[in-house]
């Protein structure tokens, strides 16, 4: 059961987590609390270090929009901005309070009365951009790993595609999400028309954006992996005599599962990177867009409220990583490949 | 004294295994159709493309074995064992002659031709059970129940004493079981010819005589037809019917056939002690090392 726990732990990528459950369960414990002050102690020192030395320094830069708050200011952002969130909520949950009432009252009169229920419009706080911002990078993630993993894998595969599409991959892959940004916008306008649509074009472009620049290390990764497979394992295969197919889910497939979620990772990270820059150009209604309209707003309080999302931004994105090795860990065979 | 006549002196054909005439010791001569060859290898060339012109390989190979028949093929590294192997597995194609196999022409892989390759080539996220049912799958689900696929791979790994780790993963069985588990699931697709590429070569000489002795008792009552090679002249000696040394490379082609007479069931610790089992490896060793010294320097 211990051992259990202990593993668990281990393979979530939580091992300051150990040396407690070790020291719960009794074991040594000059020997786990050394452990722990290694794993946990020291990181937490540094941090305190860090809001230290930003408190002091911040406190000395004087902008338009007074000194640059330091730790404590962020801090009361950050309830603030929970603050508006929760009063946001109530707001909505009394705007369609009154809807059904009213409704309800039409009804009444005439029971043949033609009801409108219309949406609440109120504007979308801070955690309703971050949800739009996850849902977008997710959206444009999901779309670059449809197209890169078969087409990795068929690379790996045949020799002559790889030698044919290397060139354009090099070419496509150093491309800034911001000089992508103008063509996507064009053309999903052009492109994109329709009166009834089912998702906003600000969103389009910038999930598009994520695609372009997060497809390239799944690409890649994915035909390294299917390149680099022991030859034998695919003269198994041979020798059974198994289809195409077969051949591409039994052996090539699983074979590279490591290197296709290495390339996994590494586009996700990317993705989520470029979404921000996206957002603030397109206007989607994310975390980025957050960012530029504080940025354009210039109140006291703005710098605070950028450097929430600035934190937020950073703690996301550590884990979507986390998300990622943990799921490479548990769906691949070699548990020492994400460490 | 020519040694292939020495062979012949003190071994007259016939005296030890019934099968020792089909040997074909001069290879560079056309020798017609042997009547019993089972699996028949001839005039076996292969070049592979290289950026400085072609590389011929193989010159030239003749080799005709019986059913039922143990063969080892040594040779030192580069003088294209494997690439025979490769060529009656049907993973290589020969580039002139071919391979008849059951009077039918080999030209692409098939389970009739199981290979053990030398690194095990276990499929890591399949268990022991699930490497095994994999090529059962393939091989036999028209002709097979599911139940009896299920006992036909249990029995398989019976044989090779591998009953007790059916579910673990190959990572975490040590080097000896793993290969044990390829011998498995190449008898599982019940070839006509077990081919066997270094089987035991990435073993300690422990594990490997156990692997060995293992072997030896399922071959004892399969009687399968194996081809082995091997850089081991006891393993040769110990587990053949006849060696079949490889000149080096390039144009490698079969140097001497010797066939070894020795009883069965053979014990390794009174065949060590054994004057005629001496005298093999005695034979096999003088080729290696006298007559087909490696030159180092060319390699290029």
């Amino acid at each position: 059961m211990k051992n259990k726990i202990v593993n668990f732990f281990e393979t979530i990528g939580c091992s300051w987590a150990v040396p407690i459950v070790k020291l719960a369960t009794g074991e040594n414990p000059k020997e786990q609390g050394n452990a722990l002050f290694q794993l946990l102690g020291l990181p937490l020192i540094a941090i305190m270090l860090f809001l230290g030395l930003w408190s002091a320094m911040a406190a000395q830069v004087n902008t338009s929009l007074g000194t640059l708050p330091g730790p404590s200011q962020v801090w009361a952002q950050t309830v603030n901005l929970y603050a508006e969130h929760q009063e946001e909520r109530t707001k909505e949950v009394a705007f369609y309070e009154r809807q059904e009432k009213r409704n309800a009252k039409k009804l009444e009169k005439n029971p043949d009365a033609k009801i409108k229920v219309r949406p609440y419009t109120g504007k979308p706080t801070f955690f309703d951009q971050i949800l739009t911002s996850l849902y977008t990078v997710f959206a444009g993630f999901l779309l670059a790993s449809i197209i890169a993993i078969p087409l990795g894998i068929a690379c790996g595969l045949s020799d002559k595609l790889y030698t044919a599409v290397s060139p354009l991959i090099q070419i496509f892959k150093p491309i800034s999400p911001l000089a992508w940004l103008p063509i996507v916008t064009m053309v999903v306008s052009a492109v994109y028309v329709t009166n009834d649509p089912m998702f906003e074009k600000a969103f389009i472009t910038s999930a598009l954006t994520v695609t372009l620049c997060s497809l390239w290390p799944t690409l890649i990764n994915t035909a390294m992996g299917v390149t680099s497979i022991d030859k034998d394992l695919l003269n198994v295969g041979r020798v059974i005599r198994l289809r195409w197919m077969a051949q591409v889910f039994k052996i090539a497939l699983p074979a590279s599962l490591p290197m296709i979620f290495t390339g996994l990772r590494i586009s996700l990270g990317i993705g989520w990177m470029v979404l921000i820059a996206a957002e603030m150009l397109a206007q989607n209604p994310g975390l980025g867009k957050f960012v530029w309209d504080e940025f354009q707003n210039g109140s006291s309080n703005s710098l605070g409220r950028i450097m929430v999302a600035v934190l937020t931004i950073g703690l996301i994105g550590f884990v979507l990583d986390w998300l990622m090795v943990t799921l490479q860990k548990f769906v691949s065979y070699d548990k020492s490949v994400a460490r | 004294m020519n040694t292939a006549d020495n062979i012949k002196t003190l071994f007259p054909e016939g005296s030890g295994a019934e099968r020792s005439n089909t040997g074909n010791t001069e290879n560079k001569e056309t020798t017609p159709l042997v009547k019993e060859s089972y699996l028949d290898i001839s005039h076996v060339s292969i070049e592979f493309p290289t950026q400085n012109g072609p590389f011929k390989a193989l010159d030239r190979v003749n080799l005709k074995i019986a059913k039922g028949e143990f063969i080892s093929l040594i040779g030192h590294s580069g003088c294209g064992k494997s690439t025979v192997l490769n060529v009656i597995a049907g993973l290589l194609q020969a580039t002139e002659g071919g391979v008849v196999l059951e009077s039918k022409e080999v030209n692409e892989p098939g389970p009739d031709r199981a290979v053990v390759f030398q690194n095990h080539s276990l499929l890591p996220w399949l268990t022991v059970y699930q490497n095994v049912e994999l090529a059962v799958k393939q091989i036999f689900n028209k002709t097979k129940s599911k139940s009896e696929m299920d006992e036909w791979i249990r029995h398989n790994l019976e044989l090779v004493q591998m009953s007790h780790a059916l579910h673990k993963r190959p990572s975490e069985i040590s080097g000896g079981m793993k290969q044990r588990v390829g011998i498995a699931r190449a008898l599982a697709m019940q070839p006509k010819v077990l081919l066997m590429d270094e089987p035991f070569g990435a073993l300690d000489a422990l594990t490997r005589a156990h692997l060995q002795d293992s072997l030896m008792e399922i071959q004892r009552d399969l009687n399968n037809t194996v081809v082995m090679i091997t850089h081991d002249v006891d393993e040769a000696v110990l587990l053949s019917d006849r060696i079949v040394m490889m000149t080096n490379g390039p144009e490698a082609t079969v140097g001497e056939v010797l066939t070894i007479g020795l009883e069965r069931p053979r014990n390794r610790v009174a065949l060590s002690d054994n004057s005629e089992y001496n005298h093999y490896r005695h034979e096999v060793l003088a080729f290696l090392y006298e007559r087909q010294r490696k030159p180092d320097e060319k390699i290029s």
